[in-house]
């Protein structure tokens, strides 16, 4: 099968590309790049004014829900949403049920999400770090590694235990993955149900100070450090995450990071509404705080944006702030919000989105490298970054609708995926 | 003049004017108070469901009381003897009653924003009577009310809220409501049991009680909630009473004499001594029986505003 993409804007960081071409594929690899190719024999042409082809794009946060979990979220609709948001691959979370802690998990969704859309979009599951993900043994990492699990976090809850980390993060870089640590001290943020600050003290709601963040992510980089190993912290949301990480760097430790679309474009100020989608753990900071993300973003230290899309059904949400869950959709919104957010605002290019969103994650992980070159897989994410779009949740692909954004009008969306020989169209 | 609100949710953003006529319209009702038959037609036919997810007998007897005063039908609707104790969510629970025809809901919850949610889902008027430790609004204007009797004003008095403000329904609401009114409000408590930023909101902090005497006129006394030493805030309600208890002791330092409130219920020997108490500065018992002619005042411009 032949595909013939023209006038495409190529973007390709790792090789210092940005240039206007056609692109033929042939089977799913790329036969031809040049300023034009004409069509021969049967081809499917597309052609896109311009619109951005960069290396697919990857998600290395997302929860799908399933197994056990299939009310919020199934694989099928997961990956729905994330080819429509603009993911050729999302690394899915082990907080399932049961959780992704026996190689047997890790075949159900590798084997259930290659039948989904044709294997359209590429999982790569994430398995527990301890078993149960309760923080006291080790899971079996070896086989899960064999099973084809890519990294162990138990996200959702922390690796507390600063010896079971130590061991984790030992043995994990024996195998050439890393810990990926949902950074959180349980006893400082205890009960807590959004950031402390003068938003939540002039809304008596329980607070989680930013410290129970960055304590946790101090603490994992001086063990990472001993032990020598590879970590990853998930979703900070703090300055103070921001500055620890920044310091790691520059003494060349191997630490990185992710930052969600929610922690740069909103503050702790849409609590207010005591809306529930306002509701996620890591919560909303200050002003401060986004703006500090901003700069680690624009300096390289926060390396990965990744959406920590965390489906709820309504109902669920539909409670009392105390009572509701933590967690809001975000593979939908994450790249116009990206855009919106960095890129239109000039906080970072579009080289370094793409970096943040395709090249980045994948090195942290150890997955093949995605490139726009001729003899490569074709794996990309087309980009139109001038459409302005409305979000309207109830479009969502997700079975959940858990967004803030909801209404919010967005500069720049997914226009297509081509991935494992499929073409996929967003809208 | 109706209130700019078909709801009391809280006193963040009501505006002076709305205050001043809660407080003007409860005046007449405390007169009603004073009468050998002391009730009024005024709601009759209106139906009010006091919706109780936390017990505080006080409040609600003090919400039911001002309702059949004015001739309201009155459902009580307690968790402990209802349906709702077992998995029925609050949105549940407010479509069941809001089929059954109820034209006010008064509610106590231990979520902040509980009130604002169930005015989402419901049509009808909803009263907080306290949503976990966001707002108490009642409280906080028959607080009001309370010190405007004794002072005929709010303006430029200095009243200080001592205690545990950091697990209090009383104190945004006391905050919120008499900073409104020109007061200056001030906190009073161990660092432990002051929230985070509360300076931002325009309050001034003192952590020593002699310094929080000496600047005040009125001192509202919180109950310290002895359920909470788990969490170690405090290390001991002794050591609390003697550095941060009022005391007869303490009040003689200053030089004018000061009033003494406080929303109940009193732990006696805790955060306030029995003389105190029960001592001639205290307003403590008139609070109650404003309390009632305040919820009255509420409940009538609600219950007719609309
Ligand atoms: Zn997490």
């Amino acid at each position: 099968m032949k595909i013939l993409v023209k006038n495409a804007r190529i973007i390709e960081p790792s090789e210092n590309i940005d240039q206007v071409a056609d692109i033929l594929i042939v089977d799913g690899i790329i036969e031809k790049i040049a300023p034009k190719i004409a069509a021969s024999g049967n081809v499917q042409e597309y052609v896109l004014d311009g619109k951005i082809v960069a290396p697919g794009f990857i998600d290395m946060h997302v929860h799908l829900r399933e197994p056990g979990y299939e009310h919020k979220e199934t694989i099928e609709t997961g990956l729905d949403a994330a080819a429509a948001g603009g993911f050729t691959a999302v690394c899915c979370m082990p907080n399932t049920n049961p959780p992704i802690d026996d190689a047997s998990v890790v075949k159900f969704i590798r084997e259930k999400s290659e039948k989904t859309l044709n294997g359209l979009v590429d999982v790569y599951p994430v398995a527990a770090a301890t078993k149960h993900r309760e923080g006291k043994e080790l899971s079996p990492m070896i086989e899960l590694v064999e099973a084809g699990a890519v990294a162990f976090s138990d996200d959702g809850s922390p690796i507390e235990n600063p010896e079971i980390m130590r061991r984790a993060l030992e043995y994990s870089n024996m195998l050439g993955k890393i810990i990926i640590q949902h950074p959180e001290d349980r006893s400082l943020a205890r009960g807590g149900m959004m950031n402390e600050g003068l938003v939540s003290t002039s809304l008596g709601l329980p607070p989680i100070p930013s410290i129970a963040e960055e304590i946790m992510i101090d603490r994992d980089i001086q063990i990472a450090k001993y032990v020598g190993a590879s970590y990853h912290a998930a979703h900070i949301s703090t300055a103070g995450s921001v500055e620890i990480i920044r310091q790691a760097k520059k003494k060349n430790l191997p630490v990185t990071c992710e930052v969600t679309p929610h922690h740069f474009t909103l503050t702790d100020e849409a609590v207010r509404t005591f809306d529930t989608n306002t509701k996620m753990n890591p919560p909303l900071r200050t002003k401060a705080d986004v703006d500090a993300i901003k700069e680690g973003l624009r300096d390289g230290t926060i390396d990965v944006i990744a959406s920590d899309h965390a489906p709820h059904s309504f109902d669920e949400k539909e409670v009392e702030f105390l009572e509701a869950p933590f967690g809001i959709v975000g593979l939908e919104t994450a790249v116009g919000l990206a855009i919106t957010e960095l890129v239109i605002p000039k906080i970072l290019s579009i080289n370094q989105l793409i970096e943040k969103f395709s090249i980045n994650p994948r090195k942290i992980l150890s997955l093949p490298s995605v490139k726009i070159k001729v003899g490569e897989k074709t794996n990309f994410t087309i980009l139109d970054i001038q459409k302005q779009w409305k979000v309207d949740a109830q479009k969502f692909k997700s079975k959940s609708k858990n967004t803030p954004f909801d209404g919010r009008t967005l500069i720049g969306k997914c226009f297509a995926i081509i991935n494992n020989g499929r073409v996929h169209f967003s809208d | 003049m109706p209130l700019q609100s078909r709801h009391l949710l809280g006193l963040e953003g009501v505006s002076r004017d709305d205050i001043q006529l809660v407080l003007d319209t409860a005046t007449n009702f405390r007169e009603v108070l004073e009468r050998p038959i002391k009730k009024v037609p005024t709601l009759q036919g209106k139906t009010i469901v006091n919706l109780f997810f936390e017990s505080s007998t006080r409040t609600r007897i003090s919400f039911e009381l001002a309702e059949r005063r004015l001739s309201a039908d009155v459902v009580n609707f307690s968790v402990a003897g209802s349906s709702v104790a077992k998995g029925e969510t609050l949105k549940d629970t407010a479509r069941n009653i809001e089929a059954m025809k109820i034209d006010m809901v008064v509610v106590r919850h231990s979520s902040p924003g509980a009130a604002l949610f169930l005015s989402r889902v419901m049509n009808a008027n909803i009263i907080n009577a306290g949503d976990g430790t966001h707002e108490h609004p009642t409280q906080a204007l028959l607080d009001m009310y309370t010190i405007r009797e004794k002072f005929g004003k709010l303006e430029g008095l200095n009243v200080c809220i001592v205690g545990d403000i950091s697990h209090s329904r009383v104190a945004l609401s006391n905050i919120y409501g008499m900073q409104t009114m020109g007061a200056n409000v001030s906190v009073c408590g161990p660092t432990t049991l002051i929230p985070k930023d509360i300076k931002k909101l325009g309050v001034k902090v003192y952590h020593n009680i002699d310094d929080a005497i000496r600047d005040a006129d009125i001192l509202n006394v919180l109950r310290i909630q002895l359920e909470r030493q788990d969490r170690s805030f405090l290390p001991s309600t002794r050591e609390y009473h003697n550095y941060f208890g009022i005391t007869k002791e303490r009040l003689s330092k200053s030089k004018k004499p000061i009033t003494i409130m406080h929303p109940g219920p009193i732990n006696r020997d805790v955060e306030i001594s029995a003389d105190v108490a029960d001592g001639e500065q205290s307003v403590i018992l008139q609070q109650v029986l404003n309390g009632v002619a305040v919820r009255m005042a509420v409940l009538y411009l609600l219950g007719t505003g609309n």
